[in-house]
């Protein structure tokens, strides 16, 4: 182990110890000065968001290579770390109206930030395994932090049963692919795989590991816990787990498939397909009935992971393969300032009592507040995939990498879900703009700094998406 | 600087800077909104008529063009491409023109939340000249897509009882049509490595079968907008709940950017494919004619028969269009401009009486004309021109249509079908004359109806038109006649386009 390891996983390593620290640092802190915290978080956060865009460029292995630096891992620790930011600055308000304000929740962000950052760099399918954990549990915990809540506590305990299940699938399908690859290393995967025909060990190993992931993404029919652990959740985790757990669940997915597993796309392609338009089928017809928001985003977020896994798709066509990953890519930043977005309003809205969560609880909004009814709008419009915003350009560029490929009648399954999406999407817009009512708006300045900034870059950034087309289609996963 | 200065530019994002200065106005202030937004307009209609004066017709290539690159990367061709040709000219000055005469027309009508709704119609202006102006696929879409947006809200918030359910209904119908024509999009830019409509042109070559595909798949986003029978359901919902001024412009532009569709695209893009649709297309435009007619005779509200009326003209304008001859998509576009003309100024008619009696069952009107001479006879004026009568602008059109029609029956463009589908069609002609004379008999003559004496009794009699009312219609008014009576500049605008247009088309 030298200094050059560290070096490798730099800004991971920065948080961590930056999370021990504030672990201890917290303890000084007062009660009612929780804030602080929240304010050192941030700082550890936009410490190791700096290190990692002095990355930009840098190549190598670590670790005896178990861990990869490359342009694909740069680029999703900075989504992570952004996304994490975001959590922070979501959570602030919300946590001390809830009256949930404890120091723990913002060591236990930084600590599933960790894990996620790692599940983008780890090339070892152990690592990947750790990397999984240290995510996941932070925030079974974080689930079930409105404590004496029993919606919360459900939420956790559900999230965690069935993610210690769904670990299992994963740890199983590791064994199984050592079992047939003597090895745990992607390369060293890759290169037994397709030395010889594949051995349906490998395969069957290859599947347990898919369906280990498509829990943590919550693919159709791994999904059952998502609506349940997302409505019971605090608000403010619901927001950040729904994007940093899926964008690193995509990121380990993306990894190991496209390094490890392209001699299986014989097999895994039509798995894939089969995946994903069930996963946009099943997310976008369920949320038609869902009179709660947050459940009505949980099964948005499903239909998104089926959006987001069509990019996976061509993964094994060597031509197509990095405009796929670069779309796959580009949509998560996509998702992830949509979604961040509507789950701020969604807080805005919430009250302490728990009331406000009703669909029905917008009507009115565009009266008295019509900034957050705009911004509103545009984060439903976006989810949509409709101009002027980036969900649009990020369903585009999806769908051109599926025809790319050759896929039509998936890409003809996007759009059509992409139809049926609209009608719930607009039913929000339609309370806010078009029925009366009286709701209750919580003003703060971090929250409202939030869904106002993320509205402007949904809008903005869609029409100059020129940098991030370039950013996304260079973060490319070396092959060392 | 360069960029923000091209002419074609301007005319699109000029109302941008009414919505940006809308922003700050405060609400209560609502005449300063509505000076503001219709100045706006104004400029913007102003610069459209310099587009004019710059153009010159005889050049069968696009003007005025400004092309930058934008997302160019990753296999990504996609350019800020505007020009302005013989096919788009006249719908551009058209949107121009009826923007600010809606914003006028909304000046009483709409008193609730005056902000956002000149705001969505500064949007929807946006959108509107961005499709007729954009000349890349990419920057085509989002511009036909993004004018779905201010259009839903106009019609959901400021419409009558069943706006949240016609709003809904004209969002998933246009938008269920359109998305499939992404997908097209985006097979002819993987393709062509260019969204860019004339490259694409030139390039050519589309295999014939995959040419069918897409040609349906723009065909039906188009249709759906048309909207051409059976599509059509959509469009009384939304026209009867819509608020005046969302009534005139989706009559007037919205429908329109379907068949400039079909003009723009579907001919020139797949030439094969458009000349083996012809006849099916001409049929579905035939059993529009008829059946919108039909129908129109049926109604017993005011808006509604009007809608079905549309889909009736729009029948002619496609009918006109895959004719496939110059006479035939001259006429279509000229149609084009009439039914903006004629129906947009019927729904400002309508919206004017209806403003003060609050019903459009036109059964209960009746003996108008005694009280409302000046209406009357602009109603009268716009009847005549929405049913064709000669000398008013719609027998020009509709004239010159069949006249296509006719033309395309004998030369086999129609190979079967022939003449049978033009004289069909002429039926419709006579069909218009039926509904519209007994709407404007029962509103018109005869005793005093219902609704007129209960507003007298009242103490709210109905009053004639007003100065601000009669400087609204009076443009179109004025449009109906120069049409009618002389229509040579007009046809002369887009004859070169078009019979380039006709020319690159592989006809039998």
């Amino acid at each position: 182990m030298t200094f050059s390891d560290f070096t490798t996983i730099l800004p991971v390593a920065i948080l961590a110890v930056w999370a021990c620290a504030l672990l201890v640092a917290d303890l000084f802190i007062p009660k009612d000065r929780k804030g602080a915290t929240a304010l050192l978080a941030a700082l550890g956060l936009a410490i190791s968001l700096g290190y990692t865009l002095s990355q930009i460029g840098d190549e190598r292995l670590g670790f005896s290579g178990m861990v990869a630096l490359d342009g694909f891992s740069i680029f999703l620790n900075a989504l992570i770390l952004v996304c994490g930011l975001l959590g922070v600055a979501l959570a602030y308000d919300y946590l001390k109206r809830m009256n949930i304000e404890r120091g723990e929740y913002y060591v236990l962000l930084l600590f599933s930030s960790i894990g996620a950052m790692l599940m983008a760099q780890a090339i070892d399918l152990i690592i990947v395994f750790l990397a999984l954990e240290l995510l996941s549990i932070p925030l079974y915990v974080l689930s079930a932090f409105a404590r004496s809540n029993v919606n919360s506590e459900e939420a956790g305990l559900k999230y965690f049963l069935l993610g210690a299940f769904s670990s299992g699938f994963l740890v199983y399908g590791i064994a199984l692919i050592f079992g047939a690859a003597h090895t745990t290393n992607l390369y060293a995967i890759l290169a037994a795989a397709s030395a010889s025909t594949v051995s349906p060990l490998l395969a069957f190993g290859a599947a347990l590991v898919l369906i280990g992931f498509g829990f943590k993404i919550a693919a159709v029919p791994f999904h059952m816990w998502t609506p349940d652990a997302y409505q019971g959740a605090p608000t403010a985790v619901t927001a950040f787990m729904s994007s940093s757990a899926k964008i690193a669940g995509f990121a380990a997915l993306l990894r190991v498939f496209v390094t490890a597993f392209s001699p299986l796309a014989v097999n895994m392609t039509d798995v894939l397909w089969g995946l994903s338009a069930l996963t946009m089928v099943v997310g976008n017809i369920i949320a038609i009935t869902q009179t709660d928001i947050k459940r009505m985003l949980a099964y948005s977020s499903i239909a998104h992971a089926g959006y987001i896994l069509m990019a996976f798709v061509p993964y094994g066509n060597a031509a197509v393969a990095p405009v796929s990953v670069a779309a796959g890519l580009f949509y998560l930043i996509v998702y992830a300032v949509t979604n961040f977005g509507a789950w701020g309003v969604v807080i805005a809205v919430e009250r302490t009592e728990g009331k406000g969560l009703a669909i029905s609880d917008y009507s009115g909004l565009a009266k008295n507040h019509p900034t957050l009814a705009a911004a509103m709008s545009i984060f439903m419009v976006s989810l949509i995939g409709f101009p002027p915003t980036l969900g649009l350009v990020g369903k585009v560029y999806l769908f051109r990498a599926v025809i790319d490929g050759g896929f039509v009648v998936l890409a003809v399954i996007g759009v059509l879900t992409s139809i049926i999406s609209a009608f719930y999407y607009l039913r929000v817009v339609v309370n806010m703009y078009m029925r009366d009512g009286e709701p209750a708006v919580r003003r703060e300045f971090w929250l409202d700094f939030t869904w106002g900034a993320l509205a402007f870059l949904t809008v903005f950034l869609s029409l100059i998406p020129q940098t991030l087309f370039a950013w996304a289609s260079s973060a490319l996963m070396k092959l060392f | 600087m360069e960029f923000i200065l091209q002419p074609l530019t301007l005319v699109i994002f000029f109302p941008l800077v009414g919505v940006f200065a809308l922003l700050f106005i405060p609400k209560e202030n609502k005449d300063a909104m509505r000076w503001t937004t219709l100045i706006v307009a104004l400029i913007t209609f102003g610069i459209s008529i310099c587009v004019l004066t710059m153009f010159r017709a005889a050049d069968v290539n696009l003007q005025l063009v400004a092309r930058y690159d934008w997302i160019v990367v990753g296999g990504w061709n996609i350019q800020y491409f505007l020009g302005v040709d013989g096919l788009s000219i006249l719908l551009v000055l058209l949107t121009t023109l009826l923007t600010w005469i809606s914003i006028l027309s909304a000046w009483t009508a709409v008193e609730e939340r005056v902000k956002e709704f000149m705001i969505f119609f500064l949007l929807l202006e946006v959108g509107m000249n961005g499709v007729f102006l954009a000349q890349d696929l990419f920057l085509f879409y989002i511009f036909w897509e993004f004018t779905l947006v201010p259009m839903y809200f106009i019609i959901g918030i400021w419409g009558g009882p069943r706006r949240i359910y016609a709003a809904l209904k004209f969002f998933l119908y246009t938008m269920a049509g359109s998305i499939l024509m992404l997908l097209a999009i985006l097979w002819l830019g993987i393709y062509g490595n260019t969204f860019s409509v004339p490259d694409l042109i030139a390039r050519g070559g589309i295999p014939v079968n995959i040419q069918m595909w897409l040609f349906i798949a723009f065909a039906l986003a188009f249709a759906i907008k048309v909207p051409m029978w059976p599509l059509h359901s959509w469009l009384p919902d939304a026209h009867v709940e819509a608020p005046t001024a969302g009534s005139v412009i989706l009559a007037g532009v919205l429908l329109k950017l379907g068949t400039y569709g079909f003009v723009r695209f579907n001919l020139p893009l797949f030439p094969e494919a458009a000349v083996s649709a012809a006849p099916w297309m001409a049929l579905l435009a035939a059993i529009g004619i008829i059946y919108g007619a039909a129908v129109s005779y049926a109604q017993a509200d005011i808006k509604k028969l009007v809608a079905y009326s549309s889909v009736s003209h729009l029948g002619f304008v496609m009918l006109g269009v895959f004719a496939l001859n110059p006479e035939g998509v001259a006429g279509g576009i000229l149609q084009m401009i009439n039914h903006g003309v004629s129906t947009g100024a019927l729904f400002l008619l309508v919206g004017m009486i209806y403003e003060q009696t609050h019903t459009r069952e036109f059964r209960l009107y009746g003996g108008l004309w005694k009280i409302t001479p000046v209406f009357g006879t602009i109603y009268l004026i716009t009847s005549m021109s929405s049913m064709g009568l000669p000398g008013l602008n719609g027998f020009v059109g509709e004239f010159t249509v069949l006249l296509g029609a006719w033309g395309a029956g004998q030369n086999g463009v129609f190979y079967w079908g022939g003449v049978w589908l033009a004289a069909i069609s002429a039926l419709g002609v006579i069909m218009a004359a039926v509904y519209i004379l007994y709407m404007f008999q029962r509103m018109f003559m005869g005793p005093l109806g219902e609704i007129v004496e209960e507003a007298k009794k009242h103490g709210r009699p109905i009053r004639d038109l007003n100065w601000r009312e009669i400087a609204v219609i009076a443009p179109l008014v004025i449009l109906m006649f120069w049409i009618g009576l002389y229509p040579a500049p007009f046809f002369n605008l887009m004859a070169p386009a078009v019979n380039h247009l006709v020319g690159m088309l592989p006809l039998p």
